[in-house]
């Protein structure tokens, strides 16, 4: 089959050599890395950033007059701003840094429960990840709000009638991710977000999957709320970023208090320092932040057009090679999603599929992946999840065909 | 009847004839097909282990003072790895089953499995067969 990448501008080769982690071996063969929707690799720009950071200016930020700490800090902010500039969000201090996707959805909950009265309306997917269904189950018992859920067809898209039909002057809050871990599937968010507004309410979506592969334009998209991991692409875990409109950043309460978030404080009364101080309570990840923003530069510098239309490469060769497979059921194959498959041979439960790819260095995702309602849609117990990202090759889809090949004659 | 080291021995000699890792795989998901199969009526959430990717049922019978397991998993793989341990311990006295080391996993190469963080849940398996062993103990000295 396909030996070389055919795509004369896009240099695989090269790209792969910023990857350390790639060159090695897993149960003593070549690792297969095919588990990006989970986390993504590190370039070696971004590893240099990390090792920089603590080899020269670790220090504590925005509070010290010392020479490493106004360095430190000017590299923070400078990385803010990358962020900002990225997802063309108005101001610096909407973009919030959080320890993470997870983190920003709980903020803008935690947010809203002394906002949302009895009788509300908020409605969440059901191609949701579970992160983004518990802290709206838990907003709504608090609050005594109504949940409602858009839900998906066969196809692994969301059922948009039935979304008409939820809608109405209740709805303050609808939550929706940009693209589904699970299927990959890409959610038509636009709409979405414009007839939310037509009735009154705020949408927040859950960028995670969608930011490693679309490059949003967050003042285009007149989205309420946007959060994402940097380590979906190409930055280190443990931090992410919430975008929020400033009309509701100023409206929601701080989320948690501490240090950093607030502006005077005496035993008497507490007030508030500016965004986004105010959501930033505590020695935030600094290293971090500022890695996110040289992961962003790196992948700006090779491009998200280039990246999404080879990963679309990737991803039509990868189907078809898999459809050709006697038994293989893709869930959610459409044409308009991101680079990941999600399959099931007949008879073979996707934990013995897992097992088998890791013993040929194989990584792939087995399980529900946090997406327990649409694994109970298809009545399965989990998929396999192949997910590719730019750095992936035709010849690890040949590698990955052959694992799943193999794996099939010994288990079926 | 043989003890529990002497079967484990056992198990690791047959495991040692294979040469590589998907020879071994092949015979454990053998191993699987022999598995004495849980009743369906326990096939519940009340006899389901936690931690597990799959599914594993495990019930437990007392036969004049041993225990005899059954068990069942809806993969195949995770069926091999409890079949290999209910061979290891079903038919033993409650005390011998307690005080039984499992570290022969580990020289069948399996020693991935015994991860705690592995989500394949053989150190819950391990863990609920010891727990039916302390029940079916204390039931016998109470009586």
């Amino acid at each position: 089959m396909a030996s070389v990448d055919t795509s004369l501008h896009f240099d695989v080769e090269k790209i792969r050599a910023d990857f350390p982690i790639l060159k090695r071996k897993v149960n003593d063969k070549p690792l297969v890395y095919f588990d990006n929707a989970a986390t993504s690799q590190t370039p070696q720009q971004v590893i240099d950033v990390i090792v920089d950071y603590y080899s020269r200016y670790n220090a504590n930020i925005h509070r010290g007059v010392h020479a490493l700490s106004q360095e430190a800090t000017d590299a923070y902010e400078q990385a803010r701003i990358k962020i900002q500039k990225h997802f063309n969000i108005p101001n610096a201090y909407q973009t919030l840094f959080t320890s993470g996707t997870t983190h920003g959805i709980n903020m803008v909950a935690s947010g809203f429960a002394s906002i949302l009265e009895a009788g509300d309306e908020v409605i969440v997917s059901a191609l949701e990840h579970h992160s983004n269904i518990v802290p709206w189950q838990m907003l709504c018992e608090k609050t005594g709000a109504q949940l409602k859920v858009i839900p998906m067809l066969e196809n692994g898209t969301l059922d948009m009638q039935a979304f008409d039909r939820l809608l109405s002057e209740k709805t303050k809050l609808v939550f929706v991710n940009h693209v589904s871990n699970a299927l990959g599937t890409v959610n038509p968010i636009e709409e979405l977000i414009s007839k939310t507004h037509n009735v009154g309410g705020a949408v927040l979506v859950d960028g995670a999957q969608a930011a490693p592969h679309i490059k949003a334009d967050l003042q285009a998209l007149d989205v309420d709320f946007y959060v994402v991991s940097a380590h979906k692409m190409c930055g280190p875990t443990g931090v992410g970023m919430l975008y929020g409109k400033e009309e509701w950043l100023t409206k929601l309460p701080p989320y948690q208090g501490g240090g950093e978030m607030i502006d005077q404080v005496t035993f008497e009364k507490t007030t508030y320092a500016g965004l986004p101080h105010k959501f930033e309570a505590g020695t935030p990840n600094i290293c971090g932040g500022i890695a996110f923003g040289a992961a962003l530069d790196y992948m700006n510098a090779i491009g998200f057009d280039q990246i999404a239309e080879y990963e679309h490469e990737l991803l039509e060769y990868a189907t078809s090679r898999l459809k050709a497979i006697d038994g293989l059921r893709i869930y959610g194959d459409i044409p308009n999603k991101t680079a990941v498959i999600s399959f099931n041979i007949k008879g073979v439960h996707p934990y013995d599929m897992g097992t088998i790819l890791d013993k040929l260095g194989i990584a792939v995702r087995t399980g529900h992946h946090c997406a327990q309602p649409i694994m109970d849609f298809y009545k399965i117990p989990g998929t396999v999840r192949a997910s590719f990202a730019f750095y992936n090759t035709k010849d690890e889809i040949d590698t990955l065909i052959a694992g799943v090949e193999r794996a099939r004659n010994m288990l079926v | 009847m043989k003890s529990i080291p002497e079967i484990q021995q056992e198990i690791v000699e047959e495991f040692e004839m294979f040469d590589d890792w998907m020879q071994r795989y092949e015979y454990m998901i053998e191993l699987g097909k022999s598995l004495p199969l849980i009743d369906e009526k326990y096939k519940t959430d009340e006899y389901i282990i936690k931690g597990c990717q799959s599914k594993v049922w495990v019930h437990a019978d007392l036969n004049e003072d041993k225990i005899e397991f059954t068990a069942d998993s809806d993969a195949i793989i995770t069926k091999g790895i409890i079949a290999i341990l209910i061979r290891s311990f079903s038919g033993q006295p409650p005390q011998e089953i307690l005080d039984a080391d499992t570290s022969f996993i580990d020289k069948i190469g399996l020693k991935e499995h015994l991860s705690p963080t592995r989500a394949n849940g053989l150190v819950s398996m391990i863990k609920q067969i010891k727990l039916y062993a302390v029940a079916y103990k204390a039931k016998a000295e109470n009586s």
